[in-house]
């Protein structure tokens, strides 16, 4: 008798077909299996530095932008918190790495790896396409490349990240369980763009 | 819709946001001294003015941050944000 390992299967490892068949203007796809640290320290003592020290990467203070340091993206989500995301598999090292920098002082790191997914939306109609399902200003004036917000989109609430606003590449980072329910409403919303596409 | 200015992540739609209440009333200096007619006062009692009052909000969806409003209760505009650590600004 032979026992099936069991696999690991991302929240929208079902619609990777439907998800590459948008229509011209918008590209969308799942970025599974990120690692995401929430970390919660105080922006002005010891061990913030201590932290940005182990990074390399500074925690940004301007509230709603992230700032990236090679493959790290470090998330504003409050004015003590942050998301720290990276390539799949670097939760147990980044952790680690952050517990050794707080060391006494006062501070939290959680692992939220399996908290959310990614879907990466890109193409010229990326951002027509979240209009019609958030009211925040996505002009690339004010949404500019490195701001990321909280926000509900289509009602669920998703963690939006522009790492290019010029050259519309969004990420959005959805809780596990909302995860086919936003993307079931990213492929409705763009059914009309394949009518109306080039 | 209406936008509420967050005052860490700016103007926001109001659904991202929960209400909580009249602002600056001051826990009782010395609790044990208090009647239950004082607690009821501290409890429920609450100014209900036509005109600009301020009241504490919570930016649930996003920062999760409680901060200060002064809103006109007429006309739900919101005159006035600032954080807990800052003093209640004037407004006319
Ligand atoms: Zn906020």
């Amino acid at each position: 008798m032979t026992v099936d390992h069991p696999q690991r299967r991302s929240p929208l490892a079902h619609l990777t077909a439907e998800l590459a068949a948008t229509p011209v203007g918008v590209s969308l796809s799942e970025v599974p299996f990120l690692t995401q640290l929430n970390l919660r320290v105080d922006p002005l003592g010891r061990a913030a530095r201590a932290v940005e020290e182990a990074l390399g990467a500074t925690l940004p203070t301007a509230a709603n932008t992230a700032v990236a340091a090679g493959d790290l993206d470090v998330l504003w989500l409050g004015p003590d918190e942050w998301l720290l995301v990276a390539p799949e598999g670097r939760q147990e090292s980044l952790e680690k790495s952050l517990r050794q920098a707080i060391g006494t002082e006062h501070g939290a790191v959680v692992d939220l790896s399996a908290h959310r997914t990614t879907v990466e939306l890109s193409g010229a109609l990326a951002r027509d396409l979240l209009a019609k399902g958030c009211s925040l200003d996505l002009h690339p004036a004010v949404f500019t490349t490195g701001s990321c917000a909280q926000l509900p989109l289509a009602q669920a609430p998703v963690l939006l990240l522009a790492r290019d606003s010029e050259m519309p590449r969004y990420w959005l980072l959805v809780r596990t369980s909302f995860a086919p329910y936003v993307a079931a409403w990213l492929l409705d919303a763009c059914v009309e763009y394949a009518a109306s596409g080039p | 819709m209406q936008l509420i200015p967050c005052p860490w992540c700016g103007p926001r739609d109001e659904v991202e946001f929960h209400y909580g209440g009249a602002a600056h009333v001051a826990y009782p200096e010395d609790p044990q001294s208090l009647t239950d007619e004082d607690w009821a006062r501290y409890v429920f009692f609450r100014d209900n003015p036509k005109g600009p009052f301020a009241e504490r909000w919570c930016h649930t969806a996003s920062c999760r941050r409680w901060f200060n409003a002064i809103r006109d209760t007429a006309t739900h505009q919101v005159l006035a944000v600032y954080r807990m650590d800052e003093a209640k600004p004037v407004t006319s």
